[in-house]
């Protein structure tokens, strides 16, 4: 059996995707710019997606624009804002718990002489409403906020957050993250006070390389791609016509079901969770009862060994009386129900080093998440967003995602949680201190 | 514009009567080295020389980059080949070529002329004293300086005459293939490719063997030795890597011995099972990328500890080097960047906080008692599910 448990990461393309991409590339292939017939035919592709879509924000289909993902939409909504509002102001306000993609180019933006204020957030990952209009000044230009986390999965007060930001001016523009957001959560700009909003597609059964930028048409921003003036002169390079319409299709096919679709997450949500509520039980009831047959390390369970090593002995940090209170095996992250998103469960196996344990998980062909995907290349695989969390060293180190989508099955979940049972008693007689 | 190279080679002149078995070596080297390369070469030796043949179009850089690769190259020659048709139309052909070859200014010059052809009517020092002066003639800004010239102009007079005037370094050494095999111990760190690099220089063919421990250690991290297997291929011809799943081993050593030995045994075992597969494949001895005093493993003590669970020669070919000495080496030839990738090797797994620096073998011999139980089904079972792969 197989599991795909990494759906934050990326997903599989539906099989409608899949035709309309290859349909576009190999039949309908013009490009929209030719004056020809062919390039007709594809603008009508190009057309329709943006129907499509606008249909879903409900907005107006001139409000959308496509990009190559979401780390460009990011891109250009930050530095495009920024740029054409300087003599606005130059202040701009964000997360600590934002993507690279967004704080990056902010990192970018401050060396051109912005000034950026980082909202810190508690330990389930939230900002503060206080702190974002403590935070609000003369000349705040920008303020861009993830909707859903991508690690953990909290949901931001995006509405109560606009409203605040409006309320002080309206005329401070308002971007939105919503790469984990879109097709999981009715996404209402308009009705939010949402002036610019990110999406990728390959997040969403769509292809890699296409996402859009919805930009609402009185926002003032600069176009960052120069060019042969397509998109209106917004954001030139040849269309990507069969990134567009595979985004559409994929787009239409996560709203046509929305209710249902997120029914069926949060009940896999439920089940992961309680799950590994139950795992964790399991786990300290029987180290406990192994423990007892030895001296030392309860928590751990591999005091047999620690007793050739008297150096070694008790220095474990989740061990009692080190470090607070006594972690259990499994502490989830991911708030319950829908108070966060419901494609995702963080949860950290504290002694469990998340990599050995995702390439444990891997031996047996479920796939899942250490930290971000985005930011497993560094060099340090610990996770900035789960930093800003606060979270112990023991818990940063061990945090794992499983994220799901709506072809997840109940069995998929059941088989994770199995294996996880059977390896994690193995391994975390194995744990490293 | 050069439809030859010539290659000299230093070391196998002075191999006496086994000299054409080194140059056979090379000139099998070199046609292996071009195989991938662009291009109808063709490659003979004549008279104590290599030449390199192309009619066809090739690409002059790609070419000296393989060949830079080929250990037994001391250095590349571009030559121009021409037909001896007299003195006066060799005078035209070296006109010819230094027209091609430089932008000629104001440059000083000397002609070495080799006449291998002893029948060739006219003496060497004649014979550069004619080309000079038309040198002179043609390029009126140019000197003669015989001691510290800036173009030094080589005319060789053989059945052909050849003309060249640069000389590319090549890497030196000895052709892979005449000196044996060897087995070596490849991690992904920086030191054992170099220290593969520095023992195929001297003529050894290799094999190597990576202790992958899943899932302590990724899919990634496998890759990574196979990346870098394949940089030292480059110099090195095909290598048989074998992959052990080492993991088994490993969590029966941490649960049975002293944590601070875990190393040192680990090591041994690691060293037992690359001596297997090295008689396996008629290898000769072991390579190891250790140095000493690098880490606690590698302390003078442990060496010795390590080193005597093995009955054939282990060879350390960086062993008096400094870390900063072995980074050079890896830069050069194009390791370093993979080696620093970071990505757990099974070595960093479950290191004791402070190891043994100075092991006792009888301590550690004793320790090695508590394995006796499963320890030689786990190392059976070890060999038995080693993957081999093949580097080109």
């Amino acid at each position: 059996m197989e599991a795909y448990l990494d759906n934050s990461a990326t997903t599989r393309c539906t099989d409608a995707v899949k035709e309309v991409v290859v349909r576009t590339m190999m039949e309908d292939y013009g490009n929209p710019s030719s004056k020809h017939m062919k390039g007709v035919e594809a603008e009508r592709y190009l057309r329709d997606a943006r129907e499509t879509i606008a249909r879903t924000l409900k907005v107006n289909e001139k409000e959308i624009y496509f990009t190559s993902g979401a780390t460009e939409s990011n891109n250009w909504a930050l530095i495009g804002a920024a740029t054409a509002n300087r003599r606005a102001g130059m202040h701009i306000i964000t997360t600590a718990i934002e993507h690279p993609a967004v704080l990056m180019p902010l990192q970018y933006l401050e060396e051109q002489g912005f000034r950026v204020t980082y909202l810190p957030v508690d330990e389930r990952g939230h900002i503060s409403l206080q702190d974002l209009e403590a935070a609000v000044c003369e000349d705040t230009i920008l303020v861009s906020m993830m909707y859903v986390n991508n690690e953990i999965g909290t949901i931001e007060p995006i509405a109560e957050a606009a409203k605040i930001v409006k309320k002080h001016n309206p005329r401070i523009l308002f971007h939105v993250d919503a790469v984990q957001a879109y097709g999981k959560l009715a996404v209402y700009p308009k009705k939010l006070g949402i002036d610019l909003l990110s999406v990728s597609a390959h997040k969403i059964h769509g292809p890699k390389g296409i996402g859009f930028l919805y930009v609402n048409e009185k926002a003032k921003i600069h176009p960052l791609l120069l060019g042969g003036g397509q998109q209106k002169g917004m954001r030139s390079g040849t269309d990507n016509v069969p990134g567009a319409a595979g985004l559409a299709q994929a787009a239409k096919e996560a709203y046509e079901h929305l209710e249902e679709n997120t029914q069926h997450l949060l009940s896999l949500k439920q089940r992961m969770t309680a799950g590994l509520t139950e795992l964790s039980r399991k786990l300290e009831m029987d180290e406990a009862a192994q423990g007892k047959a030895a001296t030392g390390k309860a928590v751990s369970g591999k005091a047999a060994t620690e007793k050739a090593d008297p150096g070694k002995a008790g220095s474990g940090k989740t061990g009692p009386g080190k470090g607070g209170q006594e972690l259990k095996p499994v502490v989830i992250h991911s708030e319950e129900g829908e108070k966060s998103a419901p494609h995702i469960v963080s949860a950290a196996f504290p002694g469990v080093r998340s990599e050995v344990l995702l390439h444990a998980l891997e031996e047996r062909r479920i796939y899942v998440s250490a930290g971000s995907a985005c930011s497993s290349n560094k060099k340090l695989p610990v996770s900035a967003v789960l930093k800003e969390l606060h979270l112990r060293p023991e818990l940063l180190e061990s945090t794992l995602r499983f994220s799901f989508s709506r072809y997840t099955t109940q069995e998929e979940i059941d088989y994770c949680l199995q294996v996880l049972a059977e390896l994690l008693p193995v391994l975390r007689r194995y744990a490293r201190y | 514009m050069f439809k030859t190279l010539l290659i000299k080679y230093g070391e196998i002149a002075i191999k006496g009567k086994n000299r054409h078995l080194f140059e056979d070596a090379l000139v099998r080297q070199i046609v292996h080295a071009l195989r991938p390369v662009e291009g109808d070469f063709h490659v003979y030796k004549a008279q104590g020389r290599i030449y390199i043949d192309c009619e066809s179009n090739y690409d002059f850089e790609e070419t000296v980059d393989a060949l830079k690769c080929v250990f037994g190259i001391v250095g590349i020659c571009p030559v121009m080949k021409v037909e001896d048709e007299g003195l006066e139309q060799l005078g035209n052909d070296v006109i010819e070529f230094l027209e091609n070859v430089y932008d000629i200014d104001r440059q000083t010059f000397k002609v070495v002329t080799r006449r291998a052809r002893k029948n060739y009517p006219i003496e060497s020092m004649k014979v550069n004293c004619e080309l000079g002066g038309r040198i002179l003639d043609a390029f009126p800004g140019m000197r003669v300086d015989v001691h510290e010239p800036e173009i030094t102009l080589h005319v060789e007079i053989r059945e052909k005459i050849y003309i060249y005037s640069k000389i590319i370094p090549g890497p030196g050494g000895m052709p892979v293939g005449t000196n044996g095999r060897a087995m070596l111990l490849l991690s992904g760190g920086i030191d054992s490719p170099v220290a593969g690099y520095m023992i195929c220089k001297r003529g050894v063919r290799l094999d190597a063997t990576y202790f992958h421990a899943p899932p302590y250690t990724s899919e990634r991290a496998k890759q990574k030795v196979v990346d870098l297997a394949k940089k030292v291929a480059k110099y090195a011809g095909p290598i048989h890597l074998h992959v052990v799943n080492f993991t088994d081993i490993q969590l029966y050593i941490y649960d049975k011995c002293p944590h601070d030995e875990l190393t040192i045994i680990m090591r041994r075992y690691m060293m037992k099972i690359a001596e297997h597969f090295a008689r396996e494949n008629g290898d000769l001895a072991l390579i190891t990328g250790e140095s000493i005093g690098q880490v606690a493993s590698q302390t003078m003590q442990s060496l010795a500890a390590t080193n005597e669970v093995c009955t054939m020669p282990v060879f350390r070919p960086l062993i008096g080097f400094d870390k900063q000495e072995i980074v050079d080496i890896a830069e050069k030839i194009d390791t370093y960047e993979t080696s620093i990738l970071p990505f757990e090797d099974c070595c960093t797994i479950f290191v004791a906080k402070h190891p043994v620096t100075k092991p006792n073998l009888n301590a550690i011999k004793r320790s090695e008692k508590k394995l006796e139980e499963k320890i030689d089904e786990l190392v059976k079972t070890a060999l038995e599910t080693t993957e081999t792969i093949r580097i080109e």
